[in-house]
């Protein structure tokens, strides 16, 4: 990608990937040259890879705490261990047809709903509020003995909102329902109990946290009913066969201590320097504001609607200074709706369609926020003096009637 | 992100043309801010010699819409309306070093602006008769609308049959998944059921004799009658040269902006009748009028 700008990059699309720590990128070297052994084999070329494995797991058990490590099941990455979650809980109960999610799900999770609907399942999909919340008594009623499964996610990977899981957790539990969540933007950012939650799967994926890319787990409580997705050979004690990707699981662990090293780090400076992105952009430019519930959401994400103006030419703008961010609307044939988490929250078209993600990380200064404060007003001036819905200070009067093509 | 040609950015970071034109005397309207672009044209037209002097736009969209925006106020100005017209959204999209097959629908809207600013100029009313679907098939940017369209006019029951009268599907293959649904789809309207398996009866006849030849074009052309007089058009067999088939569109057919789709369904389906490799090309009174590619 051109950086046509003389001025260093700044990455602040951290939800979307991370870069992966030196330290981790360090430990996995070796495991691809002088350390190839298979950690199943029976000699010692085996033998140092395997205690290797068992002491990344053993940083990964740390991180999101769960009670014994091998409750962790390696998998290639958060979408798989989605997928064998959601799978193995219609395994393991055939009568049961009904599954309980959200409308903001990442897309592992909706698309395999989707087409589990179409195998004849009943989805039952929560719906949130302006600020994207869950309410719980729809969901308490949806508690039944047909529902196989409720995945719900961590934390929202577009706005950062938090859903309580943790509560749902138990009232899953108690209406004798398993309970799967997408962590994959939670594990690293949050402290994260296991052993004292009813939850009994949860997703992570590695790049999410400065780890490799290729690698995940899906957290599988101790006694939780389960089949595996994948059947061949014996590894991860049967649940998912295929050889382990070894400097993937070493890469992790290391990520996973780096992470709880860094948690506080996370939850102050990282949050001090979100906040004052939008809290610097906010005050700058007019018809623009924050998503999702501000008070309850990751300490890394800001997720800012510009109205009048679309995301992809904001990105595109930002990116020519060396600016990376991200947008929900994907402006392509056909597709019409933006981002399915800003129409689920009702945010009206003039915003949704503009709406931009910051995902900050630890690796981000001050200097950097500064810059792209600076950055955001004039790009969002020149797209807005090009828009027909724009003029001068502010928007049209009414822009749905400023605008009306003749056969609309 | 998009793999942009250079004229692309260089039309998106530096736009020509671009704000409130206010002596424009033909102003051409499309999209809405619910479907994520919208284009406003305007044009100054000098009334003695039709002629575009001055072309300016408002768009609210993506980086590809604003450079398409762009790249037609560039392409019409100095052009008669008439010429301005012949612009088609593959015009567009050429003078831009070409577009990702998501994003050509930037073009056909900018095509549909300058239309509408036309009907406007003329006092016409200009009706917008492009739907769109998702994008189903990347490499030849065929959309679902498209391809239902096609299963249903023509009676399709196959993948192999929709990327012969689409192309969809005929790249790499990844959407043919999405093909079967839509197959599904559409054969369960008509009562049927779909299956994966080839069409039947792929009878390999041996030579046919003249007048069994003739008698199967024939037979080819009157099965494609009905579907075409229901849309107010017609087809008629004008004569048969060795492996050229020469038919007239008439009615509403002649110069529908569907008509080689038309042609390529009944082409099809003589080959499938004949047995052998035939061409199927229409003859015309008046020059074509250029095609909208399909996006």
């Amino acid at each position: 990608m051109s950086m046509p700008n003389s001025q260093p990059p700044i990455y602040l699309d951290n939800n979307a990937t991370t870069r992966c720590a030196p330290e981790a990128v360090a430990a996995m070297l070796p495991y691809f040259t002088e350390q190839f052994g298979n950690p199943s084999s029976m000699h010692s070329f085996g033998a140092t890879v395997g205690h290797e494995v068992k002491a990344a797991r053993a940083a990964l058990q740390k991180l999101i705490g769960a009670e014994y490590d091998s409750e962790i099941v390696y998998t290639a990455g958060g979408t798989e261990a989605d997928n064998t979650a959601i799978l193995s809980a219609l395994k393991a109960s055939p009568d049961r047809k009904e599954i309980i999610t959200t409308m903001v799900e990442h897309h592992a999770v909706l698309h395999l709903c989707d087409q589990l609907e179409k195998d004849g399942y009943v989805i039952h999909k929560l719906k949130v509020d302006g600020k994207g919340r869950l309410d719980l008594d729809e969901y308490r009623k949806l508690l039944t003995d047909k529902v196989a499964i409720v995945s719900v996610m961590w934390a929202n990977n577009e706005t950062g909102t938090f859903f309580p899981v943790e509560e749902m957790a138990r009232m899953a539990r108690d209406a004798n329902i398993l309970f799967h969540t997408d962590a994959v933007q939670a594990v690293g950012k949050v402290d994260i109990n296991l052993a004292e939650s009813a939850i009994d799967m949860l997703s992570l994926s590695g790049h999410k946290l400065h780890g490799p890319k290729g690698i995940g787990a899906l957290y599988l409580r101790r006694g939780s009913r389960f089949r595996p997705l994948l059947r061949g050979g014996g590894q991860e004690r049967g649940r998912r066969a295929g050889t382990e990707n070894v400097p993937g699981i070493v890469g992790l662990g290391v990520a996973a201590r780096l992470a709880r090293e860094h948690m506080a780090y996370e939850n102050t400076q990282v949050r001090a320097l979100r906040d004052k992105l939008q809290a610097g952009i906010l005050a700058a430019v007019p018809c623009a504001f924050a998503t999702g519930d501000l008070d309850n959401r990751l300490p890394n994400t800001l997720n800012i609607a510009f109205e009048y103006v679309e995301g992809e030419a904001i990105l595109m703008l930002l990116n020519k200074q060396g600016i990376a961010a991200s947008s929900g609307s994907a402006c392509t044939s056909g597709s019409l709706e933006p981002s399915h988490v800003m129409r689920a929250m009702g945010i009206p078209y003039t915003a949704a369609h503009g709406t931009i993600r910051f995902s900050l990380s630890r690796e981000n200064t001050e200097e950097e926020i500064d810059r792209v404060i600076a950055a955001v007003p004039p790009i969002i001036a020149q797209l807005r003096k090009l828009s027909p819905y724009w003029n001068g200070d502010g928007p049209v009067t009414d822009p749905d009637k400023a605008f009306a093509p003749t056969y609309a | 992100m998009w793999d942009y040609s250079d004229t692309v950015k260089e039309h998106f970071y530096n736009p020509r043309n671009a704000g409130p034109l206010p002596e424009a005397n033909a102003i051409g309207e499309v999209g809405s801010i619910s479907c994520g672009d919208a284009l406003r044209l305007m044009l100054k037209v000098d009334p003695a010699s039709e002629k575009i002097t001055e072309a300016s736009f408002q768009t609210f969209g993506c980086g590809s819409a604003i450079a398409s925006s762009s790249a037609l106020t560039e392409m019409i100005k100095g052009k008669t309306l008439d010429e301005a017209l012949a612009v088609s959204n593959q015009d567009i999209a050429d003078f831009l070093g070409g577009l990702p097959p998501e994003k050509m629908h930037c073009s056909v809207m900018g095509r549909e602006a300058l239309q509408s600013a036309v009907a406007n100029y003329r006092g016409e009313e200009w009706k917008d008769d492009h739907e769109e679907g998702a994008l189903i098939c990347k490499c030849f940017a065929v959309d679902s609308v498209m391809i239902e369209e096609t299963i249903r006019a023509n009676n399709l029951c196959s993948v192999e049959q929709v990327t012969n009268y689409t192309k969809a599907g005929g790249g790499c293959s990844s959407c043919h998944e999405g093909i079967e649904e839509i197959l599904a789809k559409v054969m369960a309207e008509r009562g049927e059921t779909f299956s994966p398996a080839p069409p039947p009866e792929k009878t390999r006849p041996g030579k046919l004799s003249t007048l069994e030849r003739i008698r199967r074009i024939e037979q080819v052309i009157e099965r494609a009658r009905p579907n075409l007089q229901r849309d107010h058009g017609d087809i008629e067999l004008i004569d048969v040269e060795g492996k050229t088939i020469y038919v007239a569109m008439k009615g509403a057919c002649s110069g529908c902006q569907m008509e080689a789709l038309t042609l390529g369904g009944v082409q099809q389906q003589m080959i499938e009748a004949l047995g052998e490799l035939v061409k199927v090309v229409p003859v015309r009174v008046k020059p074509p009028q250029p095609l909208v590619n399909p996006s």
